[in-house]
């Protein structure tokens, strides 16, 4: 036979080989729901971020091999890491959101700069984005941020619990007033989002307002806490992320800052802040939500079905620990979205489109969160086509030296003054960016 | 002596700018004393990361950009050794790996390019720093890694009795002033007195030129190399003792950029002075400019330090490019 001719029957076998594994495996493909994962496992933020996403992915490993999917439909995943850098969170997105026989499920892309950016792509690609306890705290409004799903709790929740929380340390909120309350914060749009808040309630409560902006990634505060020694606050709300959170302690312990009159937000409140400023970090606060430190009957089916098959995706011994359970309620929840939204389209992958119905209609109440394993870690939520949070309740827990202690007393936002800041806020984006609003009433029949 | 005059104005604006919070009396002097001493402990650590740029360009003419990998390598490897051993055997075997790294990179990176144009071995090393970072946390991890230097953090108060409420120091940044000190002492020892010394400066001026008189450019620069990397060990001990051994280390030599920059490349005295500069330049500018600056203008507020820190720099290359301690470089045309 001809050499020529030899070559061109090969080509044409492989080709034929690789269109029927092509269809073998678009035939696996379709009875899966495709969830997109962005991590950051490297970088500046890498201590906050890998277990973050040890806890998404196990949760998603275990729907697998306990449930055998969301009723059937099993999950197919893959990570992409951003270095919590927007530009490659954009770019993982771009590569991930056209992925599984229906596209993307959900994006949580764990970065509030990334969330900026796929918002306005959201729109477009009719894809939703879970930022719960992140993100813009007007998305909370889902007649002008369809895609968006701030799910239990945002910064003004934030904020506003911990100015409730400190003016019930002073007797009542009116005895704010002349007190210095310093805000030392991530200088990006995660940082910046609770200060209208903050100024907010300043002028309500008379208290004194100390912005204090940190450069990213946050290992140089000198400056900052030299001007926290100077102005002497009667308390430090702590905005940061990553290395800055310890960071900011360690600087608190060199300048005698008291560690007690010092507030994390949820996100400077797990493990990696506080462990490595040693006895330093001892009676410093800060806010959480959703997951405590802990474990419950979710973790112990982790261990059962994910660790104990040997496909755990972290260490065993950080099963637990404050940003391992958050990932892991961040993944439970878009779940519970999927399983949410089969009820009205069938027991079959879901497109993005598909989901979001899911997550504006999410009822998980506390029997759902028993069945589920998550009890005592997390509230009830609960949303609807306008409200896309669904419910914002916290609690203050405090690091004594081995571990966070809950503190007693649940707060809720108080959103006689927070609903009206978020409509205004969405209005006005609305028109920037001359979208039209959602009628919800209309979309519910 | 006309090149004088600019950089004698330059300094007396910023001699002014230095006292004006005092002047005016925005700052009691305890606290402008205490920004003026956290600036100059910074700036300290600082030249610390400078002085490996400025051994490694005085030595073979590369700008080494992988310097601040370097120092987060070297702390990574102290940082996770001494938690199988003891902190001296860590730093020894640290100061082990980066001889070989320094081997691995003069036979791997630089020897194929020897006598090739400076950006080429500046691309290089911008090669070495993503091997580096990557490769670092690959081997090491990146979590936030404890080196516990047995200094206490809790703070001192001094001048209790010249200032009111006193001015507060910390040990760790004595101490790094201290070792810093030693090592630009002994630096300065190596390169003026020894012979290998020497021949490290001989291969600066001209990489031909001592080649033909019978200094091996190869090893010189493993030696060269293994220095910067001894230097790294220093700073990343310092640094991560201080705050952490973590990622966010290798962007410290963001902050030895300008350094050098104001410094002079050549010059081992003027990463000192330079990081001096730097260092309380942007705390000054931080605490006593930034504030006013963001309310007077209505501005949208951030931090300055970052960027300041660059705009001294500038303010130099304008008056001396070739930075306050650097070689001026006369070409023949």
């Amino acid at each position: 036979m001809d050499k020529h001719l030899k070559i061109g029957l090969a080509l044409a076998a492989l080709a034929a080989a690789g269109s029927l594994a092509g269809e073998a495996a678009y035939a696996q493909q379709a009875k899966e729901q495709f969830f997109p994962v962005l991590v950051y496992r490297t970088g500046p933020y890498a201590p906050n971020g890998v277990p973050f996403a040890n806890g998404y992915v196990d949760y998603l490993k275990l729907v697998n091999a306990r449930d055998g999917g969301i009723n059937g439909v099993k999950i197919a995943f893959e990570e992409c890491e951003t270095g919590y850098a927007t530009d490659r969170g954009v770019e993982c997105y771009e590569r991930l959101k056209g992925k599984g026989p229906t596209g993307a499920t959900v994006f949580q892309p764990l970065s509030t700069g990334i969330t900026f950016a796929l918002t306005d792509k959201s729109f477009g690609d009719h894809i939703p984005l879970i930022t719960a306890g992140y993100g813009r705290a007007d998305s909370v409004d889902g007649t002008v941020f369809g895609w968006n799903f701030p799910l239990g709790g945002t910064y003004w929740d934030a904020a506003d619990i911990l100015i409730q929380h400190v003016g019930k340390k002073e007797g009542g909120v009116a005895n704010l007033k002349g007190k210095k309350i310093a805000l030392v914060y991530h200088d990006s749009p995660y940082g910046k989002e609770p200060i209208a808040l903050l100024q907010e309630r300043a002028k309500m409560y008379g208290y004194d307002l100390i912005l204090l902006p940190v450069t990213h990634p946050g290992v140089e505060q000198k400056a900052t806490w030299l001007q926290i020694r100077q102005n002497r606050p009667d308390y430090v709300f702590l905005w940061g992320w990553g290395v800055m959170n310890s960071t900011a302690i360690k600087e608190a312990v060199a300048t005698g800052y008291p560690r007690e009159k010092m507030y994390g937000v949820w996100w400077s409140g797990a493990e990696p802040d506080v462990t490595p400023a040693g006895e330093g970090a001892k009676g410093y606060n800060a806010l959480v939500f959703l997951a405590p430190a802990g474990q419950g009957g979710v973790h112990k089916d982790i261990i059962k079905y994910v660790y104990d098959k040997g496909q755990g995706t972290g260490k065993k011994e950080e099963i637990g620990d404050v940003l391992y359970n958050r990932g892991l309620t961040a993944a439970m929840m878009a779940v519970e979205g999927v399983k949410r939204a089969q009820l009205k389209y069938g027991k079959k992958p879901l497109t993005g489109q598909q989901v979001r119905w899911g997550l504006e209609n999410l009822a998980i109440d506390d029997a759902a969160i028993k069945r589920l394993g998550f009890t005592g870690f997390m509230s009830p939520i609960a949303t609807s086509c306008v409200d896309h949070e669904g419910g914002s309740a916290a609690q203050v827990h405090t690091w004594d030296g081995t571990k966070w202690n809950v503190q007693p007393g649940v707060y809720h936002a108080d959103q006689q003054v927070i609903k009206p800041m978020i409509r205004a806020s969405a209005e006005k984006y609305a028109q920037e960016k001359k979208l039209s609003k959602r009628d919800c009433a209309k979309e519910a029949d | 002596m006309t090149s004088k005059i600019p950089v004698a104005i330059l300094g007396a604006f910023l001699a002014a700018g230095l006292v004006a919070p005092l002047a005016t009396g925005v700052s009691a002097p305890g606290f402008w004393f205490e920004v003026l001493l956290g600036g100059l402990m910074a700036g300290v650590l600082y030249s610390l990361v400078a002085l490996g740029f400025v051994l490694i360009f005085k030595a073979s003419g590369v700008f080494n950009f992988a310097q601040g990998s370097m120092v987060l390598f070297a702390a990574l490897a102290v940082a996770r050794l001494a938690e199988r051993m003891p902190l001296w055997a860590a730093l020894i075997c640290a100061v082990a790996i980066m001889v070989v790294l320094a081997f691995v990179v003069e036979r791997l990176v630089l020897r194929p390019l020897v006598n090739q144009d400076a950006v080429a071995l500046l691309m290089a090393t911008l090669g070495v720093t993503y091997f580096l970072d990557g490769f670092g946390q690959t081997i090491w991890g990146s979590d936030i890694y404890e080196i516990n230097l047995g200094i206490k953090r809790e703070p001192v108060m001094v001048l209790d009795n010249v200032f009111q409420g006193g001015v507060l120091i910390n040990r760790d940044d004595v101490a790094a002033t201290v070792v810093a000190v030693i090592l630009v002492g002994a630096l300065a020892l190596f390169f003026q007195k020894t012979k290998t010394g020497r021949a490290l400066r001989a291969v600066a001026d001209d990489h031909q030129a001592a080649q033909s008189i019978g200094i091996p450019l190869n090893r010189i620069w493993v030696i060269v190399w293994s220095i910067a990397g001894v230097v790294a060990i220093v700073g990343g001990v310092i640094w991560g003792g201080k705050l952490g051994v973590q990622f966010s280390i290798s962007q410290v030599a963001l902050k030895a950029l300008p350094v050098v920059i104001l410094g002079g490349f050549t010059s081992v005295p003027g990463a000192i002075v330079g990081g001096l500069i730097i260092g309380v330049g942007e705390k000054m500018a931080e605490v006593f400019l930034g504030p006013p600056l963001v309310k007077a203008l209505d501005l949208a507020g951030g931090g300055i330090e970052n960027w300041f820190a660059y705009v001294l720099a500038m303010l130099f290359l304008f008056v001396r490019p070739e930075g306050l301690f650097g070689e001026r470089r006369i070409d023949r045309v």
